[in-house]
């Protein structure tokens, strides 16, 4: 379904951004322009400091611009009265799941915002079963937050997301405090969300490897998109990348070093099964 | 001689509650002075349990740890002698400064040690070098600081007690590729320099690649021990408790499972490519 977008309008359109925040030598942002359209899923690289998440924090008007323009379904966030549907629009879920989760049942945390939207109590109680299945929390629902594992306590603050009905979701480097399996449970959900229910996923991240899953991989530098295109493109640019100070996946220093010592292999093989199976195909 | 030798150590929380959990199960580790040891394990298989009983911060409900020898628990000056030498620094040490400013944040751990001023500053100095903060920011107050130069900061204020078995959870977590290199890196020269022992807690397989030796836990007990190439030789092990393998061990599996002879034992980028370089021409010939 997100194959058809292209007649489509952007969900998100970011115009000439600019933000310096108090006492900065440099703006965070620096006119920044973005279109993100619907269902496409999107990650975003950079160095810290890069202006990442003073991008993400425009998305749902938690700061909003000194310069330019952000447009969220056509509604601009300087606009006061647009703000509660824009925070509906677009959810966030940030680093750490400790400072996210408000209640003591997990459906009660989920429960939350629908309840502060005064959303009626029938519909509050589909939203919640849903939003946890999406995640595959469902079985948690009656578990207390604080004895679940750091994937679960960000899949129960992407539910509490959900519940709020988004079209867009951000999350800011969501897995930076989880083990390799609450990396795994957290990243699939978010693709899932995207494939299946044509939600319009931001990641940003530190991981390659996470970001090599994307449609669409931007790369920040000083406040600034310095890249923009598929992975296979972004990562074909390993000398690009490493000048900014970032790496690349595993799968593309290995088919690099191959390459220099004469093999020829597709620089687009970026998950380890495509790497592998283009290896043995050039071994013959 | 071991540096640390850990005996039967076990730990129960919350016991006789509902809750009674035991984190670690009778562990008998030995680590040796000068090695580089990774500590690997998913989130509450008892890796930060077992850290916090190597400087006393917890105490066993049976077995024991020795430091050259001697028994940690034995007695308060013994307990208080492993604090001083052996630094633990925990995740997200950026949340633990406190003091007004970089220096007297740095300077925190000598101080307590009772040391002349001058040996202290030296201290401070030296600490600070090694992780690379300038000395022209020492009078900044800590919360001013990038969230990299603050973990710099805190990693510092563990050196300056010039520890002799340096232990860190997670250090290079929410840092960016660049930052995540230049903290390895100036880890292991701290290493070199002092003669002394590293532990890394880390779920990152790249960082694991760097030690002589990794330790995995599952379920408070140690799973795997061994060389970084013979660890990573159980891929099925690792995976089935849900770690990951380094990519390069990944690849080298999957090209095996297709019937090319990459050799076991393979882990890191380096060595992968040299193994299918040799088998080219070869047609990659099947195991």
């Amino acid at each position: 379904m997100y194959k058809d977008i292209i007649s489509m309008d952007p969900i998100i359109r970011v115009k000439n951004l600019t933000y310096v925040y108090p006492d900065a030598d440099r703006p965070a942002l620096d006119g920044v322009d973005l279109d993100i359209m619907p269902g496409s899923f999107v990650a975003v690289l950079g160095s810290n400091g890069s202006g990442k998440s003073t991008l993400a924090k425009h998305l749902n008007a938690i700061l909003l611009p000194k310069e330019g323009k952000v447009l969220v379904d056509g509604m601009d966030t300087i606009d006061e009265g647009s703000l509660l549907p824009i925070r509906r629009k677009v959810g966030m879920v940030f680093q750490n799941p400790d400072n996210q989760i408000v209640a003591n049942v997990v459906e009660d945390d989920v429960a939350f915002a629908p309840e502060n939207l005064g959303v009626d109590p029938k519909e509050i109680r589909r939203r919640v079963d849903e939003a946890l299945k999406q995640v595959d929390m469902y079985d948690f629902r009656l578990h207390a937050p604080h004895l679940l594992s750091g994937g679960q306590k960000q899949r129960v603050a992407i539910a509490g997301v959900l519940a709020m009905g988004p079209e867009v979701l951000v999350l800011d480097e969501p897995t930076a405090m989880l083990d390799p399996r609450g990396r795994r449970e957290v990243v699939s959900a978010a693709e899932r969300l995207c494939r299946e229910k044509g939600i319009t996923v931001l990641l940003i991240t530190h991981h390659m490897d996470e970001a090599v899953r994307a449609d669409r991989v931007l790369v920040m530098d000083r406040g600034h998109i310095v890249m923009d295109g598929a992975p296979a493109e972004i990562f074909a640019r390993a000398g690009d990348l490493r000048a900014l100070q970032l790496t690349v996946p595993d799968t593309t220093a290995l088919i690099e070093k191959l390459n220099a010592a004469g093999m020829s292999l597709p620089s687009g093989a970026l998950t380890p099964e495509a790497c592998a199976a283009a290896i043995k195909e050039a071994l013959g | 001689m071991s540096l640390i030798e850990i005996r039967g150590l076990t730990h129960v929380y919350s016991r006789g509650t509902p809750f009674e959990k035991t984190a670690i199960d009778n562990i008998d580790l030995t680590i040796e002075t000068g090695s580089a040891v990774a500590l690997i394990g998913h989130t509450g298989s008892g890796k930060s349990t077992l850290i916090s009983h190597l400087n006393a911060l917890l105490k066993p409900d049976s077995g024991t740890v020795l430091l050259d020898g001697e028994d940690i628990f034995a007695t308060k000056a013994a307990m208080r002698d492993a604090r001083f030498r052996v630094g633990v620094v925990f995740q997200y040490p950026e949340y633990q400064l406190f003091e007004e400013t970089v220096a007297a944040d740095i300077a925190y751990g000598p101080k307590n040690l009772k040391l002349p001023q001058e040996e202290i500053d030296r201290r401070v100095r030296e600490a600070a070098a090694f992780v690379g903060f300038p000395e022209d920011r020492f009078g900044r107050s800590p919360l001013e600081l990038s969230g990299g130069q603050k973990r710099r900061v805190a990693i510092a204020g563990v050196l300056a007690m010039e520890p002799e078995l340096l232990v860190l959870d997670e250090p290079t977590a929410g840092l960016d590729p660049a930052g995540r290199e230049d903290l390895l890196e100036k880890l292991f020269v701290w290493k070199d320099a002092s003669g002394g022992t590293i532990l890394l807690v880390t779920h990152d397989m790249s960082i694991a690649n760097r030690c002589d030796r990794l330790i995995v836990m599952e379920e408070g007990r140690i799973a795997l021990d061994g060389t970084p190439e013979a660890v990573f030789a159980h891929s099925e092990k690792l995976l089935g408790i849900g770690l990951d393998l380094p990519a390069a061990a990944r690849i080298a599996g999957l090209l095996r499972e297709q019937g090319v002879a990459v050799p076991q034992g393979v882990y890191t980028i380096d060595q992968l490519a040299a193994a299918i370089l040799a088998l080219r021409g070869k047609g990659g010939a099947p195991c």
